[in-house]
């Protein structure tokens, strides 16, 4: 591995985000309107049911953490079509980079991508709504790792289907996570979805993250449990997702895939 | 003299497809060798194989005595290419995207390199600039610093001057003949541009079907064919059924 090398492509990606102004209002946009937005919705809920009584940052907080992992995923999808896009593909593996080398600076890369957008909504939601995702405590670190990792997954697995199958795939990216999201339980209890979407349910970290915060929230008690299974199912999914990244690497050396990519 | 590229006997076969038809060439040291062929005679799969882009089916390709499929990122180190058909990223300036790849080839001394190739290929006054707002020529001469970036031993050209007037066809032409001579590289030249490869290539090879067809000195093979051009020899063989070996 070479640091001179993933700082090189992390480069490309710094240079292209600090150019463009539009590029960084895209990022601290979404994630604020989407906050703002769940911030009424959550304040709503919180006066007229019975479930979220004193826990009035449920929804709100939920919804930081599956933007953190919307963004992360569809940030390190985006740093892949970027070269696409941009015919720059080939030269990029061209150049001695490993694998590992360009998965490390993306995924370093889509961190930074993400929390330009999520320090700002972060920030609203304490002078907005009183709630502060703080709340959480020291769990809030496990939890943002867990959605982290899982995002990197769901952002390496779409890359792999983008090498093996070419930009065709490029609209999966964009579907990954509302595809999982009713799987995810995030604004919801896992009894609330049909008896076989919580067996699908059960094996995605999401189901733990997102009842562990909740759990901490209303119940004020940690079930290492639920941070434990994440991580597990994380590990599971993210290796599977290297391993899938290389055979698609290799089928796409096979198949021509690299050479007439973006075409 | 040493050779730098050597190409033993590669097929590359997609499904039932064969594009490339256990072919066999050696590029040496401070040699231009051409690589003519009709659209779909494998030229570009051929280069592919070369950049490890493409896994050939079977067969060796060697660059510097080094198995490309042992050494994949030493051998790229030493390597590199332009096409028409690849760009740099077009929102960067110029000079970001020179930088970037210094890095990602682990240059030293990135300033001083980018000075170098900004005099050579007269690109000083376009470091500033967007990539994506440059003319065909100007993208066309930072591409070519871009590939010179890691002082490649090889370099893989396809088509370097499409779509470029007379002047800067002339000028990336000069230049390359006397980068050659300079750094004693080994350069493919993948072209349909007949008087360019006349012009720069010591022999060359004509592709059809995936297959060599025919290999030569330009006038060698000019003066074979009854020919009064290479234009002429390479219509003679990409229209003709038989074999010319």
């Amino acid at each position: 591995m070479s640091l001179t090398r993933i700082y090189g492509l992390f480069l490309r990606h710094f240079y292209l985000i600090t150019r463009s102004f539009p590029r960084i209002l895209d990022l601290v946009y979404w994630p604020t309107i989407q906050i703002t937005l769940w911030g009424f919705i959550s304040n709503f809920f919180a006066t007229h049911t019975t479930y979220y009584n004193n826990a009035v940052g449920v929804i709100l907080t939920c919804a930081i953490l599956y933007d953190f992992l919307f963004r992360t995923s569809i940030g390190f999808n985006m740093l892949f079509l970027e070269e696409i896009w941009s015919r720059n593909f080939t030269n990029l593996f061209i150049a001695p980079m490993r694998i590992g080398e360009i998965l490390t600076s993306l995924v370093i890369t889509a961190l930074i991508r993400s929390l330009i957008g999520l320090v700002p909504a972060i920030l609203l939601t304490s002078p907005l709504f009183g709630i502060s995702i703080l709340d959480l405590g020291i769990y809030l670190f496990f939890l943002f790792l867990s959605l982290y990792i899982f995002g990197i997954t769901l952002g390496i697995l779409v890359s792999s289907g983008l090498l093996r199958f070419g930009p065709s795939f490029e609209n999966i990216a964009w579907s990954t996570m509302f595809l999982l999201a009713p799987f995810g339980c995030i604004y919801y209890p896992i009894e609330t979805l049909p008896e076989i979407f919580q067996k699908i349910a059960y094996v995605l970290p999401l189901v733990y993250i997102f009842e562990e915060a909740r759990n901490i929230l209303i119940n004020q008690t940690v079930n290492i449990e639920n941070v434990y299974y994440a991580f597990i199912w994380n590990a599971f999914y993210f290796t599977l997702s290297i391993i899938l990244f290389y055979y698609s690497f290799n089928a796409a050396k096979n198949k021509g895939t690299l050479i007439n990519m973006g075409e | 003299m040493k050779n730098l590229i050597e190409v033993k006997d590669i097929k590359k076969n997609y499904g039932k497809k064969e594009a490339v038809k256990g072919i066999s060439f050696n590029v040496q040291e401070n040699e231009i060798l051409g690589l003519l062929g009709p659209n779909g005679s494998g030229k570009t799969t051929t280069i592919g194989m070369l950049l490890g882009l493409l896994k050939p089916t079977s067969g060796q390709i060697l660059i510097n005595n080094l198995k490309l499929e042992d050494h994949r990122i030493k051998i790229l180190e030493m390597i590199n290419f332009i096409s028409p058909y690849i760009e740099l990223p077009k929102k960067l300036t110029v000079k970001q995207n020179l930088y970037v790849y210094s890095k990602l080839y682990k240059v030293q001394n990135i300033e001083e390199r980018i000075e170098y190739l900004s005099d050579k290929l007269r690109i000083r006054e376009l470091l500033d600039s967007i990539t994506g707002e440059l003319s065909s020529g100007q993208k066309n001469r930072v591409s070519l610093a871009k590939a010179l970036i890691n002082e490649p031993r090889v370099l893989l050209l396809d088509e370097p001057t499409a779509s470029l007037d007379p002047e800067v066809g002339d000028f990336v032409r000069t230049f390359l003949e006397d980068y050659k001579k300079e750094k004693k590289i080994s350069i493919l030249l993948a072209s349909h541009n007949m008087s360019e490869v006349t012009r720069l290539c010591k022999s060359v090879l004509m592709m059809k079907n995936g297959e060599i067809i025919d290999k030569g000195k330009p006038d060698d093979l000019i003066a074979k064919h009854g020919r009064s051009n290479l234009e002429e020899v390479f219509l003679k063989l990409s229209r003709s059924k038989g074999e010319f070996n």
